[in-house]
């Protein structure tokens, strides 16, 4: 389990990885929202919770095709489906590894991004909690789109279609958490509810991808 | 863990075992029953089912009909594809494996493979037949009793062949056992072969849960 | 003889092939008497004139958009656990007649919203998540294309379907919690205050029923397409391999 995290950690920081693309993305939705909305900062202000989580969701949407699909291609997958690790840790770890290197940078970099968006000053905790509850679920439930689609080729616009509708708890809780807190709020009964989201996802979704998985090598 | 110590008592049982592709049956009715120490080859022309079977036996697709027995965690499966992944080196991608199979060690294995001397370089520049290699020592960091090979000698030269022939002979030396996917001559005098030609599944023949008999 | 005879495709083409009139004709009819009844024998709404009449297709079609992804569910999840291929030919027919009637009460409630909420869109709870369903209809079908392989099709959308069933209710829930809506509560209840009065109600149930009738119809037609192009493809793989 430690060796492949290991691996896809090290497979995404080095050449072609694709590692700070999913953050380079992140900052454009950040600087191509005003641009179209206008500099007026209320305006911004209002719609900042929005717009970071919507760009979070993106980000991480974005870079959930190379999930299995590289494992796929060059075999690997079969080989770690007969290997004594079961499916349901592989694709854990293949989930931790991707908020390891989209979600918890994507947390990280948000307070900058709310600043240029003029997020309000009681916001920027609820921001952040909300990301590092939220994004895990992020992860966790693409890799189950992920994984009914590791056998389709080009199957990264089909992943959209099939994630972005189970992303939409998630998305509604999380925006609600920044929207309130931004407002000064309370925030308790949205960071509970997105809470128990990403608490679901991870105790139930590996199962369902191993699944998916195991069905698509058949 | 896969232990050399108690391969002696391990075996390989398929009895009137039918497998299919896409749904339909390609080859029924087959007996295996492999003891430790011996290698089964399986011939036969290109889509008769040879990579089917292999799949069937290593578990990534369940037996078509019929009953199959294998010691559990116990294989390594070698595809058309090594895993390689191209940005690591020799050396990363082989303790990769080792470590998820539960074993440490590729010195043996990369000597073995005459890798040694390629251990930093990335598995990107290697040639065909050097990463055909390095797919191939994999099967010995796994540590495992039996190995499933489809077409293990595929852009080998004639000397890495012979080498993979001696590694192989090795491991059925230690019990070891092993099925084999190919259609040229391994110089394997010692393993029993296979003609999958007379398994191939009839076009008519009746298939699980009546389905395709009510489809038909 | 049990029930589950049926899910032989064979049985079930000889049973469906004599029924399918008899139903079919059966749907037509309590379709055309709900509506007809709805629309020209009950009186004008005292606040909303004859617009609300447009409730005698956009309540049916929405009550049988939600059936239909129950319907699917069921499929699903017989075809996982008893492998009836019948019942995962059912769930695939089902979905592109759902979306049609989701797609339907999504019109319907424009045209209708239009008049009474003086907009032909608003992020309303059931607007939005008739949406959503809209859209999780759009996913499954999408997923039984791209998939070569009907068995590993019918595998993958079933797991998508129980899964997505979950984050459907749970959208459900997060859209009420988002916003609070315009929508009048549901037409039918069986709390007999909050229902619409009888001289209403009886012509909707017909229609209701008469909408569910005709989406028993049209799933097992699409579900005896489905069947002769399984048997179709079938007898071209094994001529090719003979």
């Amino acid at each position: 389990m430690k060796a492949l995290l290991i691996r896809d950690l090290t497979l995404a920081f080095r050449a072609g990885g694709g590692f700070g693309l999913a953050l380079a993305f992140f900052l454009l939705v950040a600087v191509i929202v005003p641009l179209g909305v206008g500099p007026l900062t209320e305006i911004l202000g209002r719609i900042a919770p929005g717009i970071l989580w919507v760009g979070a969701l993106l980000a991480c949407l974005l870079s959930l095709d190379r999930m299995f699909a590289l494992d796929y291609e060059d075999g690997s997958l079969d080989l770690l489906a007969t290997s004594p690790m079961p499916m349901e840790g592989v694709v854990g770890v293949k989930a931790l590894a991707h908020w390891l290197v989209t979600g918890l940078p994507l947390t990280a970099l948000s307070p900058l991004l709310g600043l240029m968006l003029n997020l309000p000053g009681p916001g920027y905790p609820w921001l952040i909690l909300s990301l590092l509850l939220g994004t895990p679920a992020l992860s966790i439930i693409g890799a189950f789109g992920a994984a009914l689609v590791v056998g389709v080729k080009r199957g990264g616009l089909l992943l959209s279609l099939l994630v972005l509708p189970l992303y939409l708890p998630t998305l509604i809780f999380g925006a609600e958490v920044v929207r309130r807190g931004a407002l000064g709020l309370p925030v308790q009964t949205p960071l509970l509810l997105l809470a128990a989201i990403t608490a679901g996802s991870l105790g139930l979704l590996p199962y369902a991808a191993a699944a998916a998985i195991r069905i698509c090598l058949r | 863990m896969s232990d050399p110590q108690n391969w002696r008592a391990h075996r390989l049982v398929a009895e009137n075992l039918s497998v299919a592709r896409g749904g339909l049956a390609v080859l029924e009715g087959i007996d295996l029953n492999l003891a430790s120490g011996a290698a089964l080859v399986l011939r036969g022309v290109n889509g008769i089912g040879k990579t089917s079977l292999l799949r069937t036996l290593a578990g990534l697709q369940p037996p078509f009909v019929g009953v199959l027995q294998v010691p559990p965690e116990d294989l390594t499966y070698a595809g058309h594809a090594d895993g390689l992944k191209s940005v690591l080196s020799v050396q990363e991608n082989l303790s990769f494996w080792a470590q998820v199979a539960g074993q440490t060690g590729t010195g043996r294995a990369m000597a073995a493979m005459d890798l040694t001397t390629l251990a930093h370089r990335r598995a990107a520049d290697l040639s065909a037949g050097q990463k055909r290699r390095l797919g191939l020592a994999r099967l010995l960091v796994t540590g495992r009793w039996l190995w499933l090979l489809d077409e293990p000698t595929v852009s080998l030269d004639s000397a890495s062949a012979a080498l993979f022939v001696s590694v192989l002979r090795a491991h059925l030396g230690q019990g070891g056992s092993a099925v084999i996917a190919s259609h040229i001559d391994l110089g394997l005098p010692e393993a029993e072969v296979m003609e999958l030609t007379r398994y191939r599944a009839l076009h008519d023949a009746p298939s699980r849960g009546g389905f395709d008999e009510a489809f038909t | 003889m049990s029930l589950w005879e049926y899910a032989n495709p064979a049985r079930f083409m000889r049973l469906t092939e004599r029924m399918l009139p008899v139903l079919g004709a059966l749907a037509v009819l309590t379709v055309l008497m709900g509506v007809i009844w709805g629309f020209f024998f009950t009186p004008d709404d005292y606040k909303q004139g004859s617009t609300a009449k447009i409730l005698y297709i956009h309540v049916p079609s929405a009550t049988m958009a939600v059936s239909a992804w129950f319907m699917m569910l069921a499929g699903s999840l017989i075809w996982l656990v008893r492998r009836h291929h019948v019942s995962a030919l059912a769930a695939k027919a089902a979905a592109p007649v759902g979306m049609v009637l989701t797609l339907i009460g999504l019109v319907t409630g424009a045209i209708w919203g239009q008049p009474m909420w003086g907009t032909w869109w608003a992020w309303d709870p059931r607007l939005t998540s008739f949406l959503i369903l809209f859209l999780f209809y759009l996913g499954y079908i999408a997923l039984w294309e791209a998939i070569e392989d009907p068995d590993t099709a019918a595998d993958l959308t079933s797991v998508l379907c129980i899964v997505g069933s979950v984050f459907a209710v749970l959208s459900r829930y997060a859209v009420n919690f988002w916003n609070q809506g315009l929508h009048q509560g549901a037409s039918l209840s069986l709390d007999e205050k909050e229902n619409v009065s009888d001289v209403f109600w009886i012509p909707l149930v017909i229609a209701i029923v008469g909408f569910g009738l005709m989406f028993a119809t049209l799933v097992l037609v699409r579900t005896r397409t489905e069947i002769r192009l399984r048997r179709a493809s079938a007898l071209m793989s094994r001529q090719r391999r003979a």
